[in-house]
Formats: structure tokens, sequence, C-alpha cells
């Protein structure tokens, strides 16, 4: 039987230890493997110099642990990624490739799909299988739908790839094996890379930690202009909370950057979130969803906000919010 | 530098969607405005255009309607357009997918040289992510994808600044012609102007069938089985009546339910 292979990514703050949305898409790979009844194998990329993560990825119940090194592998490059994940795919035959949607991967897996002239199926947060072809759910129009995907009619031995959204697998559901897996040293000849990449490096210092706050406002592009900021430091006020934004609102500068919840900014889980005109894009959630509890405020009865929401409020902001800053203050 | 921007139309942001008969698809009945990474990918290509001169060919693949995207970006400053017009089998058929419409442009600028080439990151329709990239395999260009920042290095070179995970980023330097995906928010978008709309009247707007370029949905190297609507994982208590009786009930709730408050 053709193994899953999954590939594996390293921090990128700390090369040394394993980026966790890796343990998610062998997780995945795990449940897959059993409705397809095909082992699992994962593959390990890394400069000759380092050690450790392979056994580490050793301990979860694989098949094999795909082991390339190279100097040319100490940071990352999509051509020198591409090439060295070509010459191992082929090696390993696989019947299908699963990677974590990382800003990496998302980089170079569809560079690397379209080498090995298979098709890529990204964002994936659900699988199954039919007919032992695996079927795979992603979200559509920002979350609005979810769709069923499957591969074109591939060439006889072409793998498919598909990327798994962050969070959608749970990390701790994968299994560890009862004895360690074979560990295999493969050689890789990437080509020297036509991109030259300087230090990776964080814009100026947070100045806000949000993490810390019990209650969080948080206000969205469904605010219109940036004078109606001050209706949404009133309702903050009123719940002796922060004042928190989407991205948007950051990006247009109407509030800073430390302010920004989701996967480019902070991640909260305060014991109340309140989101005004958020709709709710995946980006945002993964920063909030783990909050306790959550409220949406938001015109659009199908906006995704809604499908983490505790309390949901369908109605036009600017009518809602000034009534919910008067209830507070009668409350209060 | 000669500059390729590829801008798709996508339903607006508010229009209110439905699934068509097949669920295979959206219902086509709603208003459609440009994808929003791409419009700061055209924004980014003009202001690289008005600094360092050369020339900004918008490019959009969708039926009639999308021609709209690309009366826009003429009337911003682009100074010339390219219809991969799918034809009105487009409204209902399955869209073509990512490496098909990646293929069909590569196939669409044969012969034509640019320095750079810019896309969205990706569409807020089907949500690839993949259009740019696999397009720079396809053209065998170098590619950086989420740019927050694009300037030249010297001759035949250019410098971008990516966004990586967790607020990192990193400065990449490539030789051109190369392949780039904009973030939304690189810059601020402009408005076009009355003199722009009315000079983009005269600005050459080329048209090609996609069977004059061997194109189509047969390419497509994935299926959508069917779409719906995703059930909800939490179940939300929805608080209606007036405003006044929704601040209220939602107090109450927090207060007695919730006890956040
Ligand atoms: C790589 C990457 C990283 C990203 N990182 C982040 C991130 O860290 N954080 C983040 O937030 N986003 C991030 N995004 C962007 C994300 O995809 C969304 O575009 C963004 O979250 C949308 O912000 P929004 O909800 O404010 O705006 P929109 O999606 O425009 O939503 C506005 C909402 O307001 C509602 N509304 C409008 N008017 C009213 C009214 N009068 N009353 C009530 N409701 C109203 C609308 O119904 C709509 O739901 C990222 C995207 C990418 C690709």
């Amino acid at each position: 039987m053709r193994p899953i292979l999954v590939i594996a990514e390293r921090k990128l703050t700390a090369p040394g230890r394993l980026n966790p949305a890796s343990l998610e898409a062998i997780a995945a790979a795990q449940e897959l493997g059993r409705h397809l009844q095909a082992p699992v194998q994962a593959v390990l990329l890394e400069a000759e110099a380092a050690g450790g993560l392979a056994a580490e990825l050793a301990q979860y119940q694989l098949e094999a642990v795909l082991h390339a090194r190279h100097a040319a592998l100490a940071a990352y490059s999509p051509d020198v990624w591409t090439a060295a994940l070509v010459q191992i795919v082929t090696a390993a035959q696989p019947s299908l490739v699963l990677l974590p949607h990382t800003y990496q991967v998302r980089d170079f897996a569809p560079q690397l799909a379209t080498r090995m002239g298979a098709g890529l199926i990204s964002d994936v947060i659900g699988l199954s299988a039919a007919q032992g072809e695996p079927r795979f759910l992603r979200p559509m129009f920002q979350g609005k739908f979810a769709a069923e995907v499957g591969f074109a009619a591939r060439q006889e031995g072409a793998p498919g790839f598909a990327t798994l959204q962050i969070g959608a697998f749970r990390a701790d559901a994968a299994a560890r094996g009862a004895s360690p897996a074979p560990i295999r040293d493969l050689a890789v000849t990437p080509p020297a890379s036509r991109l030259q990449a300087g230090e990776v490096f964080q814009e100026a210092k947070q100045a806000v930690d949000l993490t810390q706050a019990p209650v969080i406002v948080s206000v969205g592009r469904g605010i219109k202009e940036p004078k109606n900021l001050d209706l949404m430091r009133e309702l903050a006020a009123a719940l002796g909370a922060e004042l928190a934004a989407s991205r948007p609102i950051c990006d247009a500068g109407w509030l800073p950057m430390d302010r920004q919840i989701g996967s480019s900014g902070q991640t909260v889980a305060p014991k109340l979130y309140l989101a005004v005109g958020i709709s709710g894009a995946i980006q945002h959630l993964v920063g909030m969803k783990g909050s306790r509890t959550i409220v949406a405020i938001n015109k659009d009865p199908e906006a995704p906000i809604f499908e983490v929401a505790d309390y949901g409020i369908v109605g036009d902001l600017f009518a809602v919010v000034p009534a919910l800053i008067e209830a507070l203050r009668a409350a209060s | 530098m000669k500059i390729l921007v590829c801008l798709k139309q996508v339903p607006a942001k508010d229009a209110p969607l439905k699934l068509n008969q097949a669920a295979t698809w959206i219902r086509e009945d709603v208003s459609f405005e440009t994808n929003e990474p791409d419009a700061f990918a055209l924004e980014a290509a003009l202001r690289l255009k008005e600094a360092h001169g050369g020339e900004v060919v918008a490019l959009t693949l969708g039926p009639a309607r999308a021609a709209q995207v690309l009366r826009e970006a003429l009337a911003k400053g682009a100074d010339r357009a390219i219809h991969l017009d799918a034809g009105e089998a487009a409204a209902g058929a399955p869209p073509l997918d990512a490496f098909a419409i990646a293929e069909a442009v590569s196939r669409a600028i044969a012969g034509e040289s640019y320095d750079l080439i810019l896309t969205g990151l990706q569409s807020d329709d089907a949500g690839y992510g993949q259009t740019g990239v696999i397009l720079a395999e396809l053209l065998g260009a170098p590619h950086a994808t989420i740019i927050m920042q694009v300037e030249p290095a010297g001759e035949r070179r250019i410098k971008v600044k990516r966004e990586l995970e967790s607020g990192n980023f990193q400065f990449v330097e490539m030789p051109t012609p190369a392949v780039l995906t904009i973030q939304s928010g690189i810059n601020k978008l402009r408005y076009a102007t009355l003199m722009g709309i009315k000079q983009a009247k005269n600005k050459p707007l080329a048209r090609m069938t996609l069977e004059e370029i061997g194109a189509s949905a047969g390419l497509n190297r994935q299926l959508v089985h069917r779409l719906f609507v995703p059930s909800k994982s939490k179940g939300t208590t929805l608080i209606s009546g007036s405003a006044k009786e929704q601040a209220a009930a939602l107090v109450a709730h927090l207060r007695n339910d919730a006890h956040v408050i």
C-alpha cells in the first residue's frame, strides 16, 4: 500500500523544534490512513549539523521517518524545498502528501504539486474517504460555505497534495508508536536558490499585552469609519474592557498593530470577547475562539463569526451598541 | 518595469450568497467586485510604475461581467488590459481551479516579457491561495508570497518583505522576472478619478477566449463535489427583538448565565 506522506516543519523562530502544526498533520494522516488502510510516513528536512528532531518524530506511530539532510536545508527557500521534496516524494511514491497550511507551506506547496504534475487542495478542515479515494472539506467564500473536494482524475502513480488548516486537527490526537519508527536517511541534491533571504525579524515590540485582558471589545470593518471608534471606546469603558480589532482596522491605521487579534496578531482567550462588525474570517477566529464567552454583533446572519459565538445579535451595530452601553450603565 | 497584475472578480463582500441548484457553486445573481488583495496588488504595481517608470497591464479571467475589474484598473492608471473571456458557460459550470487559471494566464502571456507579475495572495471566493505560485512555476520564474513591500534592488533585481507567522517578517531578494502574491494592507488604495475614468475609455482592452488559448475547466486538478452551509459547532443563543430589547437580554445573559460581568 502506498503511504501517506506528512511533510513536517521546523519552528520558524526555533528551528531545533517542531512546528506543532506538524503534529496536527500527523494526526490527520493517521486518521485518514485508517480509512484508506495506508501507512503514514513523515519527512523532515534539516541541515547537516542538526539533530534530535528525527528521533522526536520517530516517537509517533509512523511507518518511517524520511530524514533528508543537506547544508542547503539550513534556511527555507522555495526553490530548495521544492527540489528536495520532489526527490523525496518521487522516491517514497505516496498516494497522498499532507502538509500543515503554514506560511511556509503556502509559499512552496503549489510549486511542488505543479512540478510533480499534481493538484493541491488547500486549507483542508476535514478528511474522509469515498471508494478508496480521499475526500476533503475546505472553506470557500470566506467560510460562508464548506466544500467537499476531491482530486480530478490523476495520472497513474501521481500523488495528491493537500494542506491542512491550522487548528482543524488536534496535535494531541497524534498516536505514539509502541516502539520508535525507523529513521531512513535520504540524499537530496537541491540546486542553489534564486532567492536570497535575510534574517527573520519582528517589527517594533508590542506595547499592549491583550492576552491578560479579562474582557475584550473587538471591532471590525463594520464600524465603517474611524470616528466611530469613539462609540466603541464607550462600550469598552462600560464593560471595563480593552479595545482590539480585526486586521483591516489596524492595516488602515485606525488602531495600532498591537491591538490586532488573529493569526498575524495576538491570540487571546479572555472570559468575554465581544466581536462588533467582524465577519469571522478564519485568520481572525484562530486568535480568539478559545475565549470563554463570545458575543457577536453583526448585521449579516450568515457571518461565520456566529459559528463560534455563544450569544449572537443580528442587527445594526449602530443601533445595538448605544443601547448596550445604556443597558450596561443602568445595570452597574 | 513592465508589470502584469492578475485580478479576479469575486462576489461583493456584503452580497447575500445562495447556492446554485446543484450546490456546486453560488448563484450568480449577486453584485461583484475586485478581489481585495488583487486591488492591493494593482496599487503596488501603479506605485512602482510611478516611482520607477514602466507599464502596468491588468489581466482578468472570467465571464463578460469580469471586464468591469479591468475598466476600474484602467481608470486607476493601468496602461492596458487583457480579458481572458471564460464565456457565459462559466456561470453555473465548474469554474477553473487555481491550476487551470494559472495555465490559462501563462498561455495568454506567452511571448510577452514581464519583469514582474503581481497577484493577490488569495481570492475571497474559492480561496485557493495558489494561483500566483503555480503561475511562477509554469513560467519558470522565482516567486515570493504574502508580500508587504516591493522595491527594485539594482539591475533586474527586486527586494520584497514577506510576512511570516506570528508577527515575523523577512526581506528576500530575487532576480526578475518574478511573481509576487500581495497581502491586503500593503498600501492605501486609491480611488479612480473622473479624469481617469474618462481616459480609461481610450486605453486598449484586449479580449481572448479560453478556446483561443486552449484552456478550460478540463485542466482542473481538483473537483468540487458539493458546497453546503457549515453546521454550527456551538449552540449559539440568538437574541432577537428591538435593539433595546437585545441589549437588555444580552446584559442579563452575561450576568446571570455566563457570569462574565
Ligand atoms: C495570511 C493572512 C493573515 C491574516 N491575519 C489576520 C489577523 O491576524 N487578524 C484578522 O482579523 N484578520 C486577518 N486576516 C484577514 C482576514 O482574512 C479578514 O480579511 C479580516 O479578518 C476581515 O476583517 P473584518 O471582519 O473586520 O472585515 P469584513 O470581513 O469586511 O467584515 C465586516 C463585517 O461587518 C458587518 N457589518 C457591516 N456593517 C455592519 C453594521 N452596520 N452593523 C453590524 N455589522 C455590520 C458585515 O456583515 C461583516 O460581517 C489575514 C488574512 C490573511 C490572508
